[in-house]
Formats: structure tokens, C-alpha cells, sequence
């Protein structure tokens, strides 16, 4: 049973459920098969509330491979390809927007 | 510097095998997220966007080299060979993992430092003028008492669990370079008519969502007795504040509704009552803290030595010596300012290589010590002026000399939504591009003393509302937006600043922000008007007027 906040979900368009692997906190996404992946293109994608509410349910059942997972929005390409549907989501793909110190 | 006891360093390697315990229950599942999230906190633990943060308490801001050193071993080892000083004078690590923190932790425990109490809702790294012990004027060492409160607040259990984080800053010089005045509790030491040392005591400063300046409850508390006073104020807030509502958790909001007075008054009681009980501090206590800092053996020189006057024929180094270093309470011994703004880079990082430069000219010229100001830049507190002209080579050989100290470039920024789990919008490219805009030496010199921050979110970690130019990022339909404020100052005249118009977005910042300059420019009284005195003059209206115009 979904949590109340996550019942009023509002879903208006392709979305994926994303958190943070526990172990380095590198960002991972749900995949299908019920389990986790570094690449967004293995990202199961919904497009429907009900169907992101159980994709979050599951990814929520066990939390010692990732943390704090949600459902954050995604664009898809003509070919299919699946891009990040926000800039906060897009420097969770990408990283900082900006050269690093070395 | 301080010296840590047995005492110190046992506790901490048994807090860093408690913690390696916890990790490794953890990964294995006996510990679930929820019951480990409030223990890796406790130890300065964040899960950010991409990765775990660790942030590192820099006690009052004092680092000796050893220190130093080990932080630039765990930022190459453990991190992405770098770190960043933050506005609570601390250090954070960006890119840590939860399987090698207690490794990491453990590096750093050798050296004495620790994440404790950089997180959650107990009382936070005390924090103070960069220059203490250094800069003329000063009524006592401001760090004598930070690190008392220090060892009185560490892990104390009526303390832990307050209705929200607490931050206290204190300043014993007659400019405030702590910010005391946007503090929970701010403290500004001075003297009173029959010559006793004692504190001024402000309470209920702060920014984030709800900010405030601190109103005073006390203008004179005999230094003996700190203790039991912030013991008073403690029960005050933890009996009064509010836990029902985060964002009205803080004191605050506490002092703000009942009022400066009646908040006051319902200390002094608390006070009456615990005044002379165990928190009294005696002569001997007070000078056995203080025995324990120990100051460099400075040798007897004289200002202006032959060295420092055939380098100051330099222009470049004159315009580095007029803008980072600062007049020392001894004879023939300087401050000096390490911007870690260079134009560009991200305002407060310093890569390994740096740390290590930083400590190894602490210890060829500056007694083995190093200080972390909350405008997130570096500091060598103790330099002698004959080793000025040397000093400046090695920084600028290492990227360190930038001399735009106090200009618009040293700009303060957090983390922002490049890193923040909390951000609604970036900050560190907004100051890159600013700083480049003003990147003309010149130029900024021109412009003189201006402070720019910028904040990723209302939280307000980069201290916005302070800013002589404040930026705020918001979020408007998934875009980022920009409010701007003018005329915010954090010093002994501490005020918040005005909202200068709607919000723009992340393209028009900087061209925003040349405008303003560019009406102070023409507006100001002449060149020794300084920006802030400006808008203090004019208010927000003419600048509105014309930065709007031309968006
Ligand atoms: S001000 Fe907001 S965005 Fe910036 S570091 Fe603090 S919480 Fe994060």
C-alpha cells in the first residue's frame, strides 16, 4: 500500500522512479526487472500514476540497494531514447554544470 | 593553536569504530535508511544529489597544518581531489562513499577532526573571526570561549534533540567579521567601564526562510559566567520552541513572538536560579583553556622590512599586498588573505594540491597554522613581512593570489543545485559568471568593497540576505529564477537586505548585476563611497528604476 503523498501523485507524461545507491549514493534508476541500473536508458518507464505508484512500491520493499527513491520526470526521444525531464534530474545524470577543481 | 588531550583523541577513535559498526550493520541490512539516516547525520553524513557529503567541523575555523594536510589526503584518496569551505567555516567532501567513510573518518580522527555536531538539531561548530588571536583591538581571544562552548556543548544530552539546529558565532574585535548578528545566539566579547571582560549577548539572529537580524537581551555578561547563561537560553528554547513546525522551530522565531524582552526576562530567571551552580566558571578553569592555545613565538621585528619594501616595487605584488594582507597586533607580522576565488572556479573549492601548498607555507611562514573565514576563503593568521614577497610567489605559482579580497568576485556561494538535494537552483555557475564579468583587476578595484552571495534555496546556506547584492534562486514552472536584494551587510552593522524587483532568470543575472554596479557607479558620491553606503543612501528605487528599464 503506497503511502498517502504518494497516492496523490500526479503523472503527466513519461515518468521513472530514481534514488541513490547505498553504497556511493551514485544515482540508479528502477529498472523492469526489479532492480536497479547506473544508465537512465535502462530506466522502466510509466506513464500512468497507478503504474508509477507500484514502480516506486517495489522499488521501496527493499532499501539496501538504493535510498530514497522517487518518481522523477523523463522525455522521450523519437527513437525511443529516454532523456531527463528536468534540470535537477539532469544533473543528477550529468553532474555539476560546471568544470570541477582538479 | 589549540592542543587536544588523550581524552579528545580517545573519543573520537571510539566514536569512528561506533560509526564503522554502523556503516557495516547498515550495509548489511541489519540497519534499515530510517533508523541509520539520523546516526550518519550525527557524524556529518549527507546524502546529496549524487553522491554522500561529509562535512567536517573546522573548530572556530583553526586548522594546523597536519590538519590541512590530511584533509587534502581524504579529499585525493576518498573524494574527487578536492573540498569545499563552506560559510560555517567547515569543509565539506562532495563525492565520499558510505563504504569508505569510516576509512576516511578514521584519517581524519588522527589529526583530531571529526563531523560531529555538523548536523542536526543540536549546537553547531562555533564559529569566529578568522584573524582571532591575530588582529589589533581585540578585547581577548574570541577562541578561548568558542572552544569552552565547544567542550561544554559536544555531545551534551539535555542539548541533542533541540526543537532545531543552533548556531552560535562570537567576535571580539571591533569589526565583526563573524556575522554574529544573523546567529542563533551571537556574542561580541568587549569590556565593560570597570575594565571586565564579558560578552554581549544577542539572541534570535538568523537567515533562511524567516530571517532576522538578533535582537540584544543582555548587553554585558560578565565572561565567567557564559556558561550558564547559554545554558539559560538553552532551556529557554528548548522549554518555548516550537517542535510542532520546522519552519518555526528556531529561536528565532521564538524571540520574534514573544518579543526580545519577555524573551530575556525569561532567561534571566532561568539564569537566577543556575548562576552559581556548577556552570561557574572559576579563574583556573578559564585559564587552564586558555594554557592550552598555544601562540607562535614571534620574533622582534619591524614593520616595512627591507624584503617587503624592494618586493613592493612590484605592481603586481602591491596589488596583491594592498588587497590580502592586513595589519597583525605585532610588529613586522602580517594577515594574509588566501582567496580561493579565483576567477571562474568555484567560490570556496580548493583542490588537494592546493591544501598541501596552503600547508606547506604554514609551515615555512606561518607557525603551522591556517584559518577558514565564512566568506569561505583561507587565511594565515601569523606571517612575518619579510616573508610577504616569498609567500606571494608560492600562492600565485599555485592559483592562490587572486587579489580580489571584499571585491565583487569573492563572491560567497553554497553548493546550489549542482550538489544540494535541497536547491531549487544553481548557484556556482551564477558566481563563475559574474566573477568573469568583473574578471578586469582593475575594474573591481574600482568598484571597491563589494560582497556578492548567492543561495540555491531559502535555507540560505551562501547567506543571500547578507549579501551587499543578494541572489536567491527560485523556481518558477521547473525554471530557475533569481530574486535580487541590495544593501544586506553581516557586519557590526548587520542588516538584511531589500528585494530589488521580480525575480529573473538564470540568463539575466549577470547582465542584472553589471547594471547595478553600473548605476553605483554613477551614482555613488564619489570613489570612497563604498556600494553598500550607496544603497544605504539612495535605497533599492533608483536602481530598480534603472536596471528594470533596460530588462
Ligand atoms: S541554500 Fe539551499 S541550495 Fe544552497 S546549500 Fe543550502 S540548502 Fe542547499
Amino acid at each position: 500500500m503506497a503511502a498517502p503523498q504518494q497516492q496523490k501523485l500526479k503523472v503527466n507524461g513519461p515518468v521513472v522512479v530514481t534514488a541513490n545507491r547505498l553504497t556511493d549514493g551514485a544515482v540508479v534508476w528502477r529498472t523492469a526487472a526489479g532492480g536497479w541500473s547506473a544508465e537512465l536508458a535502462d530506466a522502466a518507464v510509466v506513464t500512468s500514476a497507478e503504474a508509477a505508484i507500484a514502480l516506486l512500491a517495489g522499488a521501496q520493499q527493499r532499501d539496501i540497494d538504493a535510498v530514497g527513491a522517487y518518481v522523477a520526470p523523463v522525455l522521450l526521444g523519437a527513437d525511443g531514447a529516454v532523456a531527463p525531464g528536468n534540470l535537477r534530474e539532469r544533473i543528477r545524470v550529468a553532474g555539476p554544470t560546471f568544470e570541477l577543481p582538479h | 593553536m589549540y592542543v587536544y588531550d588523550e581524552f579528545d583523541r580517545a573519543f573520537l577513535a571510539e566514536r569512528v569504530a561506533e560509526f564503522r559498526d554502523q556503516v557495516g550493520r547498515r550495509l548489511s541490512g541489519a540497519l534499515s535508511e530510517d533508523e541509520f539516516k539520523p546516526l550518519r547525520l550525527m557524524n556529518g553524513v549527507y546524502l546529496q544529489l549524487h553522491a554522500y557529503m561529509l562535512r567536517i567541523a573546522i573548530p572556530y575555523g583553526t586548522l594546523n597544518s597536519d590538519q590541512l594536510r590530511r584533509m587534502a589526503y581524504v579529499a585525493r584518496r576518498y573524494d574527487r581531489g578536492y573540498g569545499h569551505f563552506t560559510t560555517r567555516q567547515n569543509i565539506q567532501f562532495n563525492w565520499i562513499k558510505l563504504d569508505e567513510l569510516p576509512e576516511a573518518m578514521a584519517a581524519l580522527a588522527e589529526v583530531g577532526v571529526h563531523g560531529i555536531q555538523t548536523s542536526g538539531n543540536c549546537i553547531r561548530n562555533v564559529t569566529t573571526d578568522q584573524w582571532a588571536g591575530a588582529t589589533p583591538g581585540e578585547y581577548d581571544d574570541p577562541r578561548i570561549w568558542a572552544e569552552i562552548l565547544r567542550q561544554y556543548s559536544t555531545l551534551h544530552p539535555e542539548f541533542t534533540y533541540l526543537p532545531r539546529k543552533f548556531k552560535i558565532a562570537i567576535t571580539a574585535a571591533p569589526q565583526d567579521r563573524a556575522a554574529i548578528k544573523v546567529h542563533d545566539v551571537g556574542l561580541r566579547l568587549h569590556r565593560n567601564e570597570a575594565g571586565e571582560l564579558g560578552f554581549e549577548v544577542l539572541v534570535g539572529g538568523g537567515l533562511g526562510r524567516t530571517p532576522f537580524v538578533g535582537k540584544l537581551v543582555r548587553p554585558f555578561l560578565p565572561a565567567r559566567d557564559l556558561l550558564s547563561y547559554i545554558e539559560a537560553i538553552m532551556r529557554v528554547y528548548n522549554q518555548y520552541g516550537r517542535r510542532d513546525n520546522i519552519y518555526k522551530a528556531r529561536i528565532k522565531i521564538l524571540v520574534h513572538e514573544i518579543g526580545a524582552e519577555e524573551f530575556s526576562r525569561a532567561v534571566e530567571a532561568e539564569w537566577e536560579a543556575i548562576r552559581e551552580g556548577a556552570l561557574k566558571m572559576t579563574d583556573e578553569m578559564i585559564a587552564e583553556i586558555r594554557g592550552r592555545f598555544l601562540y607562535p613565538d614571534f620574533a622582534a621585528l619591524t614593520d616595512n622590512p627591507p624584503e617587503l619594501v624592494e618586493a613592493l616595487k612590484d605592481e603586481r605584488f602591491v596589488t596583491w599586498h594592498a588587497n590580502s594582507v592586513h595589519t597583525h597586533k605585532v610588529p613586522g607580522h602580517a594577515i594574509v588573505t588566501i582567496s580561493l576565488k579565483p576567477v571562474g572556479a568555484p567560490p570556496g573549492d580548493a583542490t588537494a594540491d592546493q591544501m598541501e601548498v596552503v600547508a606547506d607555507l604554514a609551515d615555512r611562514y606561518g607557525f603551522r597554522e591556517i584559518r577558514v573565514g565564512h566568506e569561505q576563503n583561507l587565511c594565515l593568521p601569523n606571517v612575518a613581512q619579510k616573508d610577504l614577497p616569498a609567500l606571494w610567489a608560492a600562492l600565485d605559482a599555485a592559483g592562490l593570489a587572486t587579489p580580489n579580497v571584499n571585491h565583487i568576485s569573492d563572491i560567497i556561494a553554497c553548493p546550489g543545485l549542482d550538489y544540494c538535494a535541497l536547491a531549487n537552483a544553481r548557484a556556482i555557475p551564477v558566481a563563475q559568471e559574474i566573477a568573469k564579468r568583473f574578471a578586469d583587476l582593475d575594474r573591481s578595484r574600482g568598484i571597491g568593497r563589494l560582497h556578492v552571495n548567492i543561495s540555491g534555496c531559502i535555507n540560505a546556506c551562501g547567506h543571500h540576505h547578507v549579501g551587499h547584492i543578494g541572489i536567491l534562486g527560485v523556481e518558477k514552472n521547473g525554471q530557475e529564477f533569481y530574486q535580487i536584494t541590495l544593501g544586506g551587510r553581516a557586519d557590526e552593522k548587520a542588516q538584511l537586505g531589500t528585494l530589488l524587483g521580480p525575480a529573473v532568470s538564470y540568463e539575466q543575472v549577470p547582465d542584472l548585476i553589471e547594471d547595478v554596479v553600473d548605476t553605483y557607479m554613477e551614482l555613488r558620491a564619489g570613489p570612497q563611497e563604498l556600494f553598500i553606503d550607496t544603497v544605504a543612501r539612495l535605497g533599492v528605487e533608483p536602481f530598480k528604476e534603472r536596471v528594470y528599464a533596460a530588462h
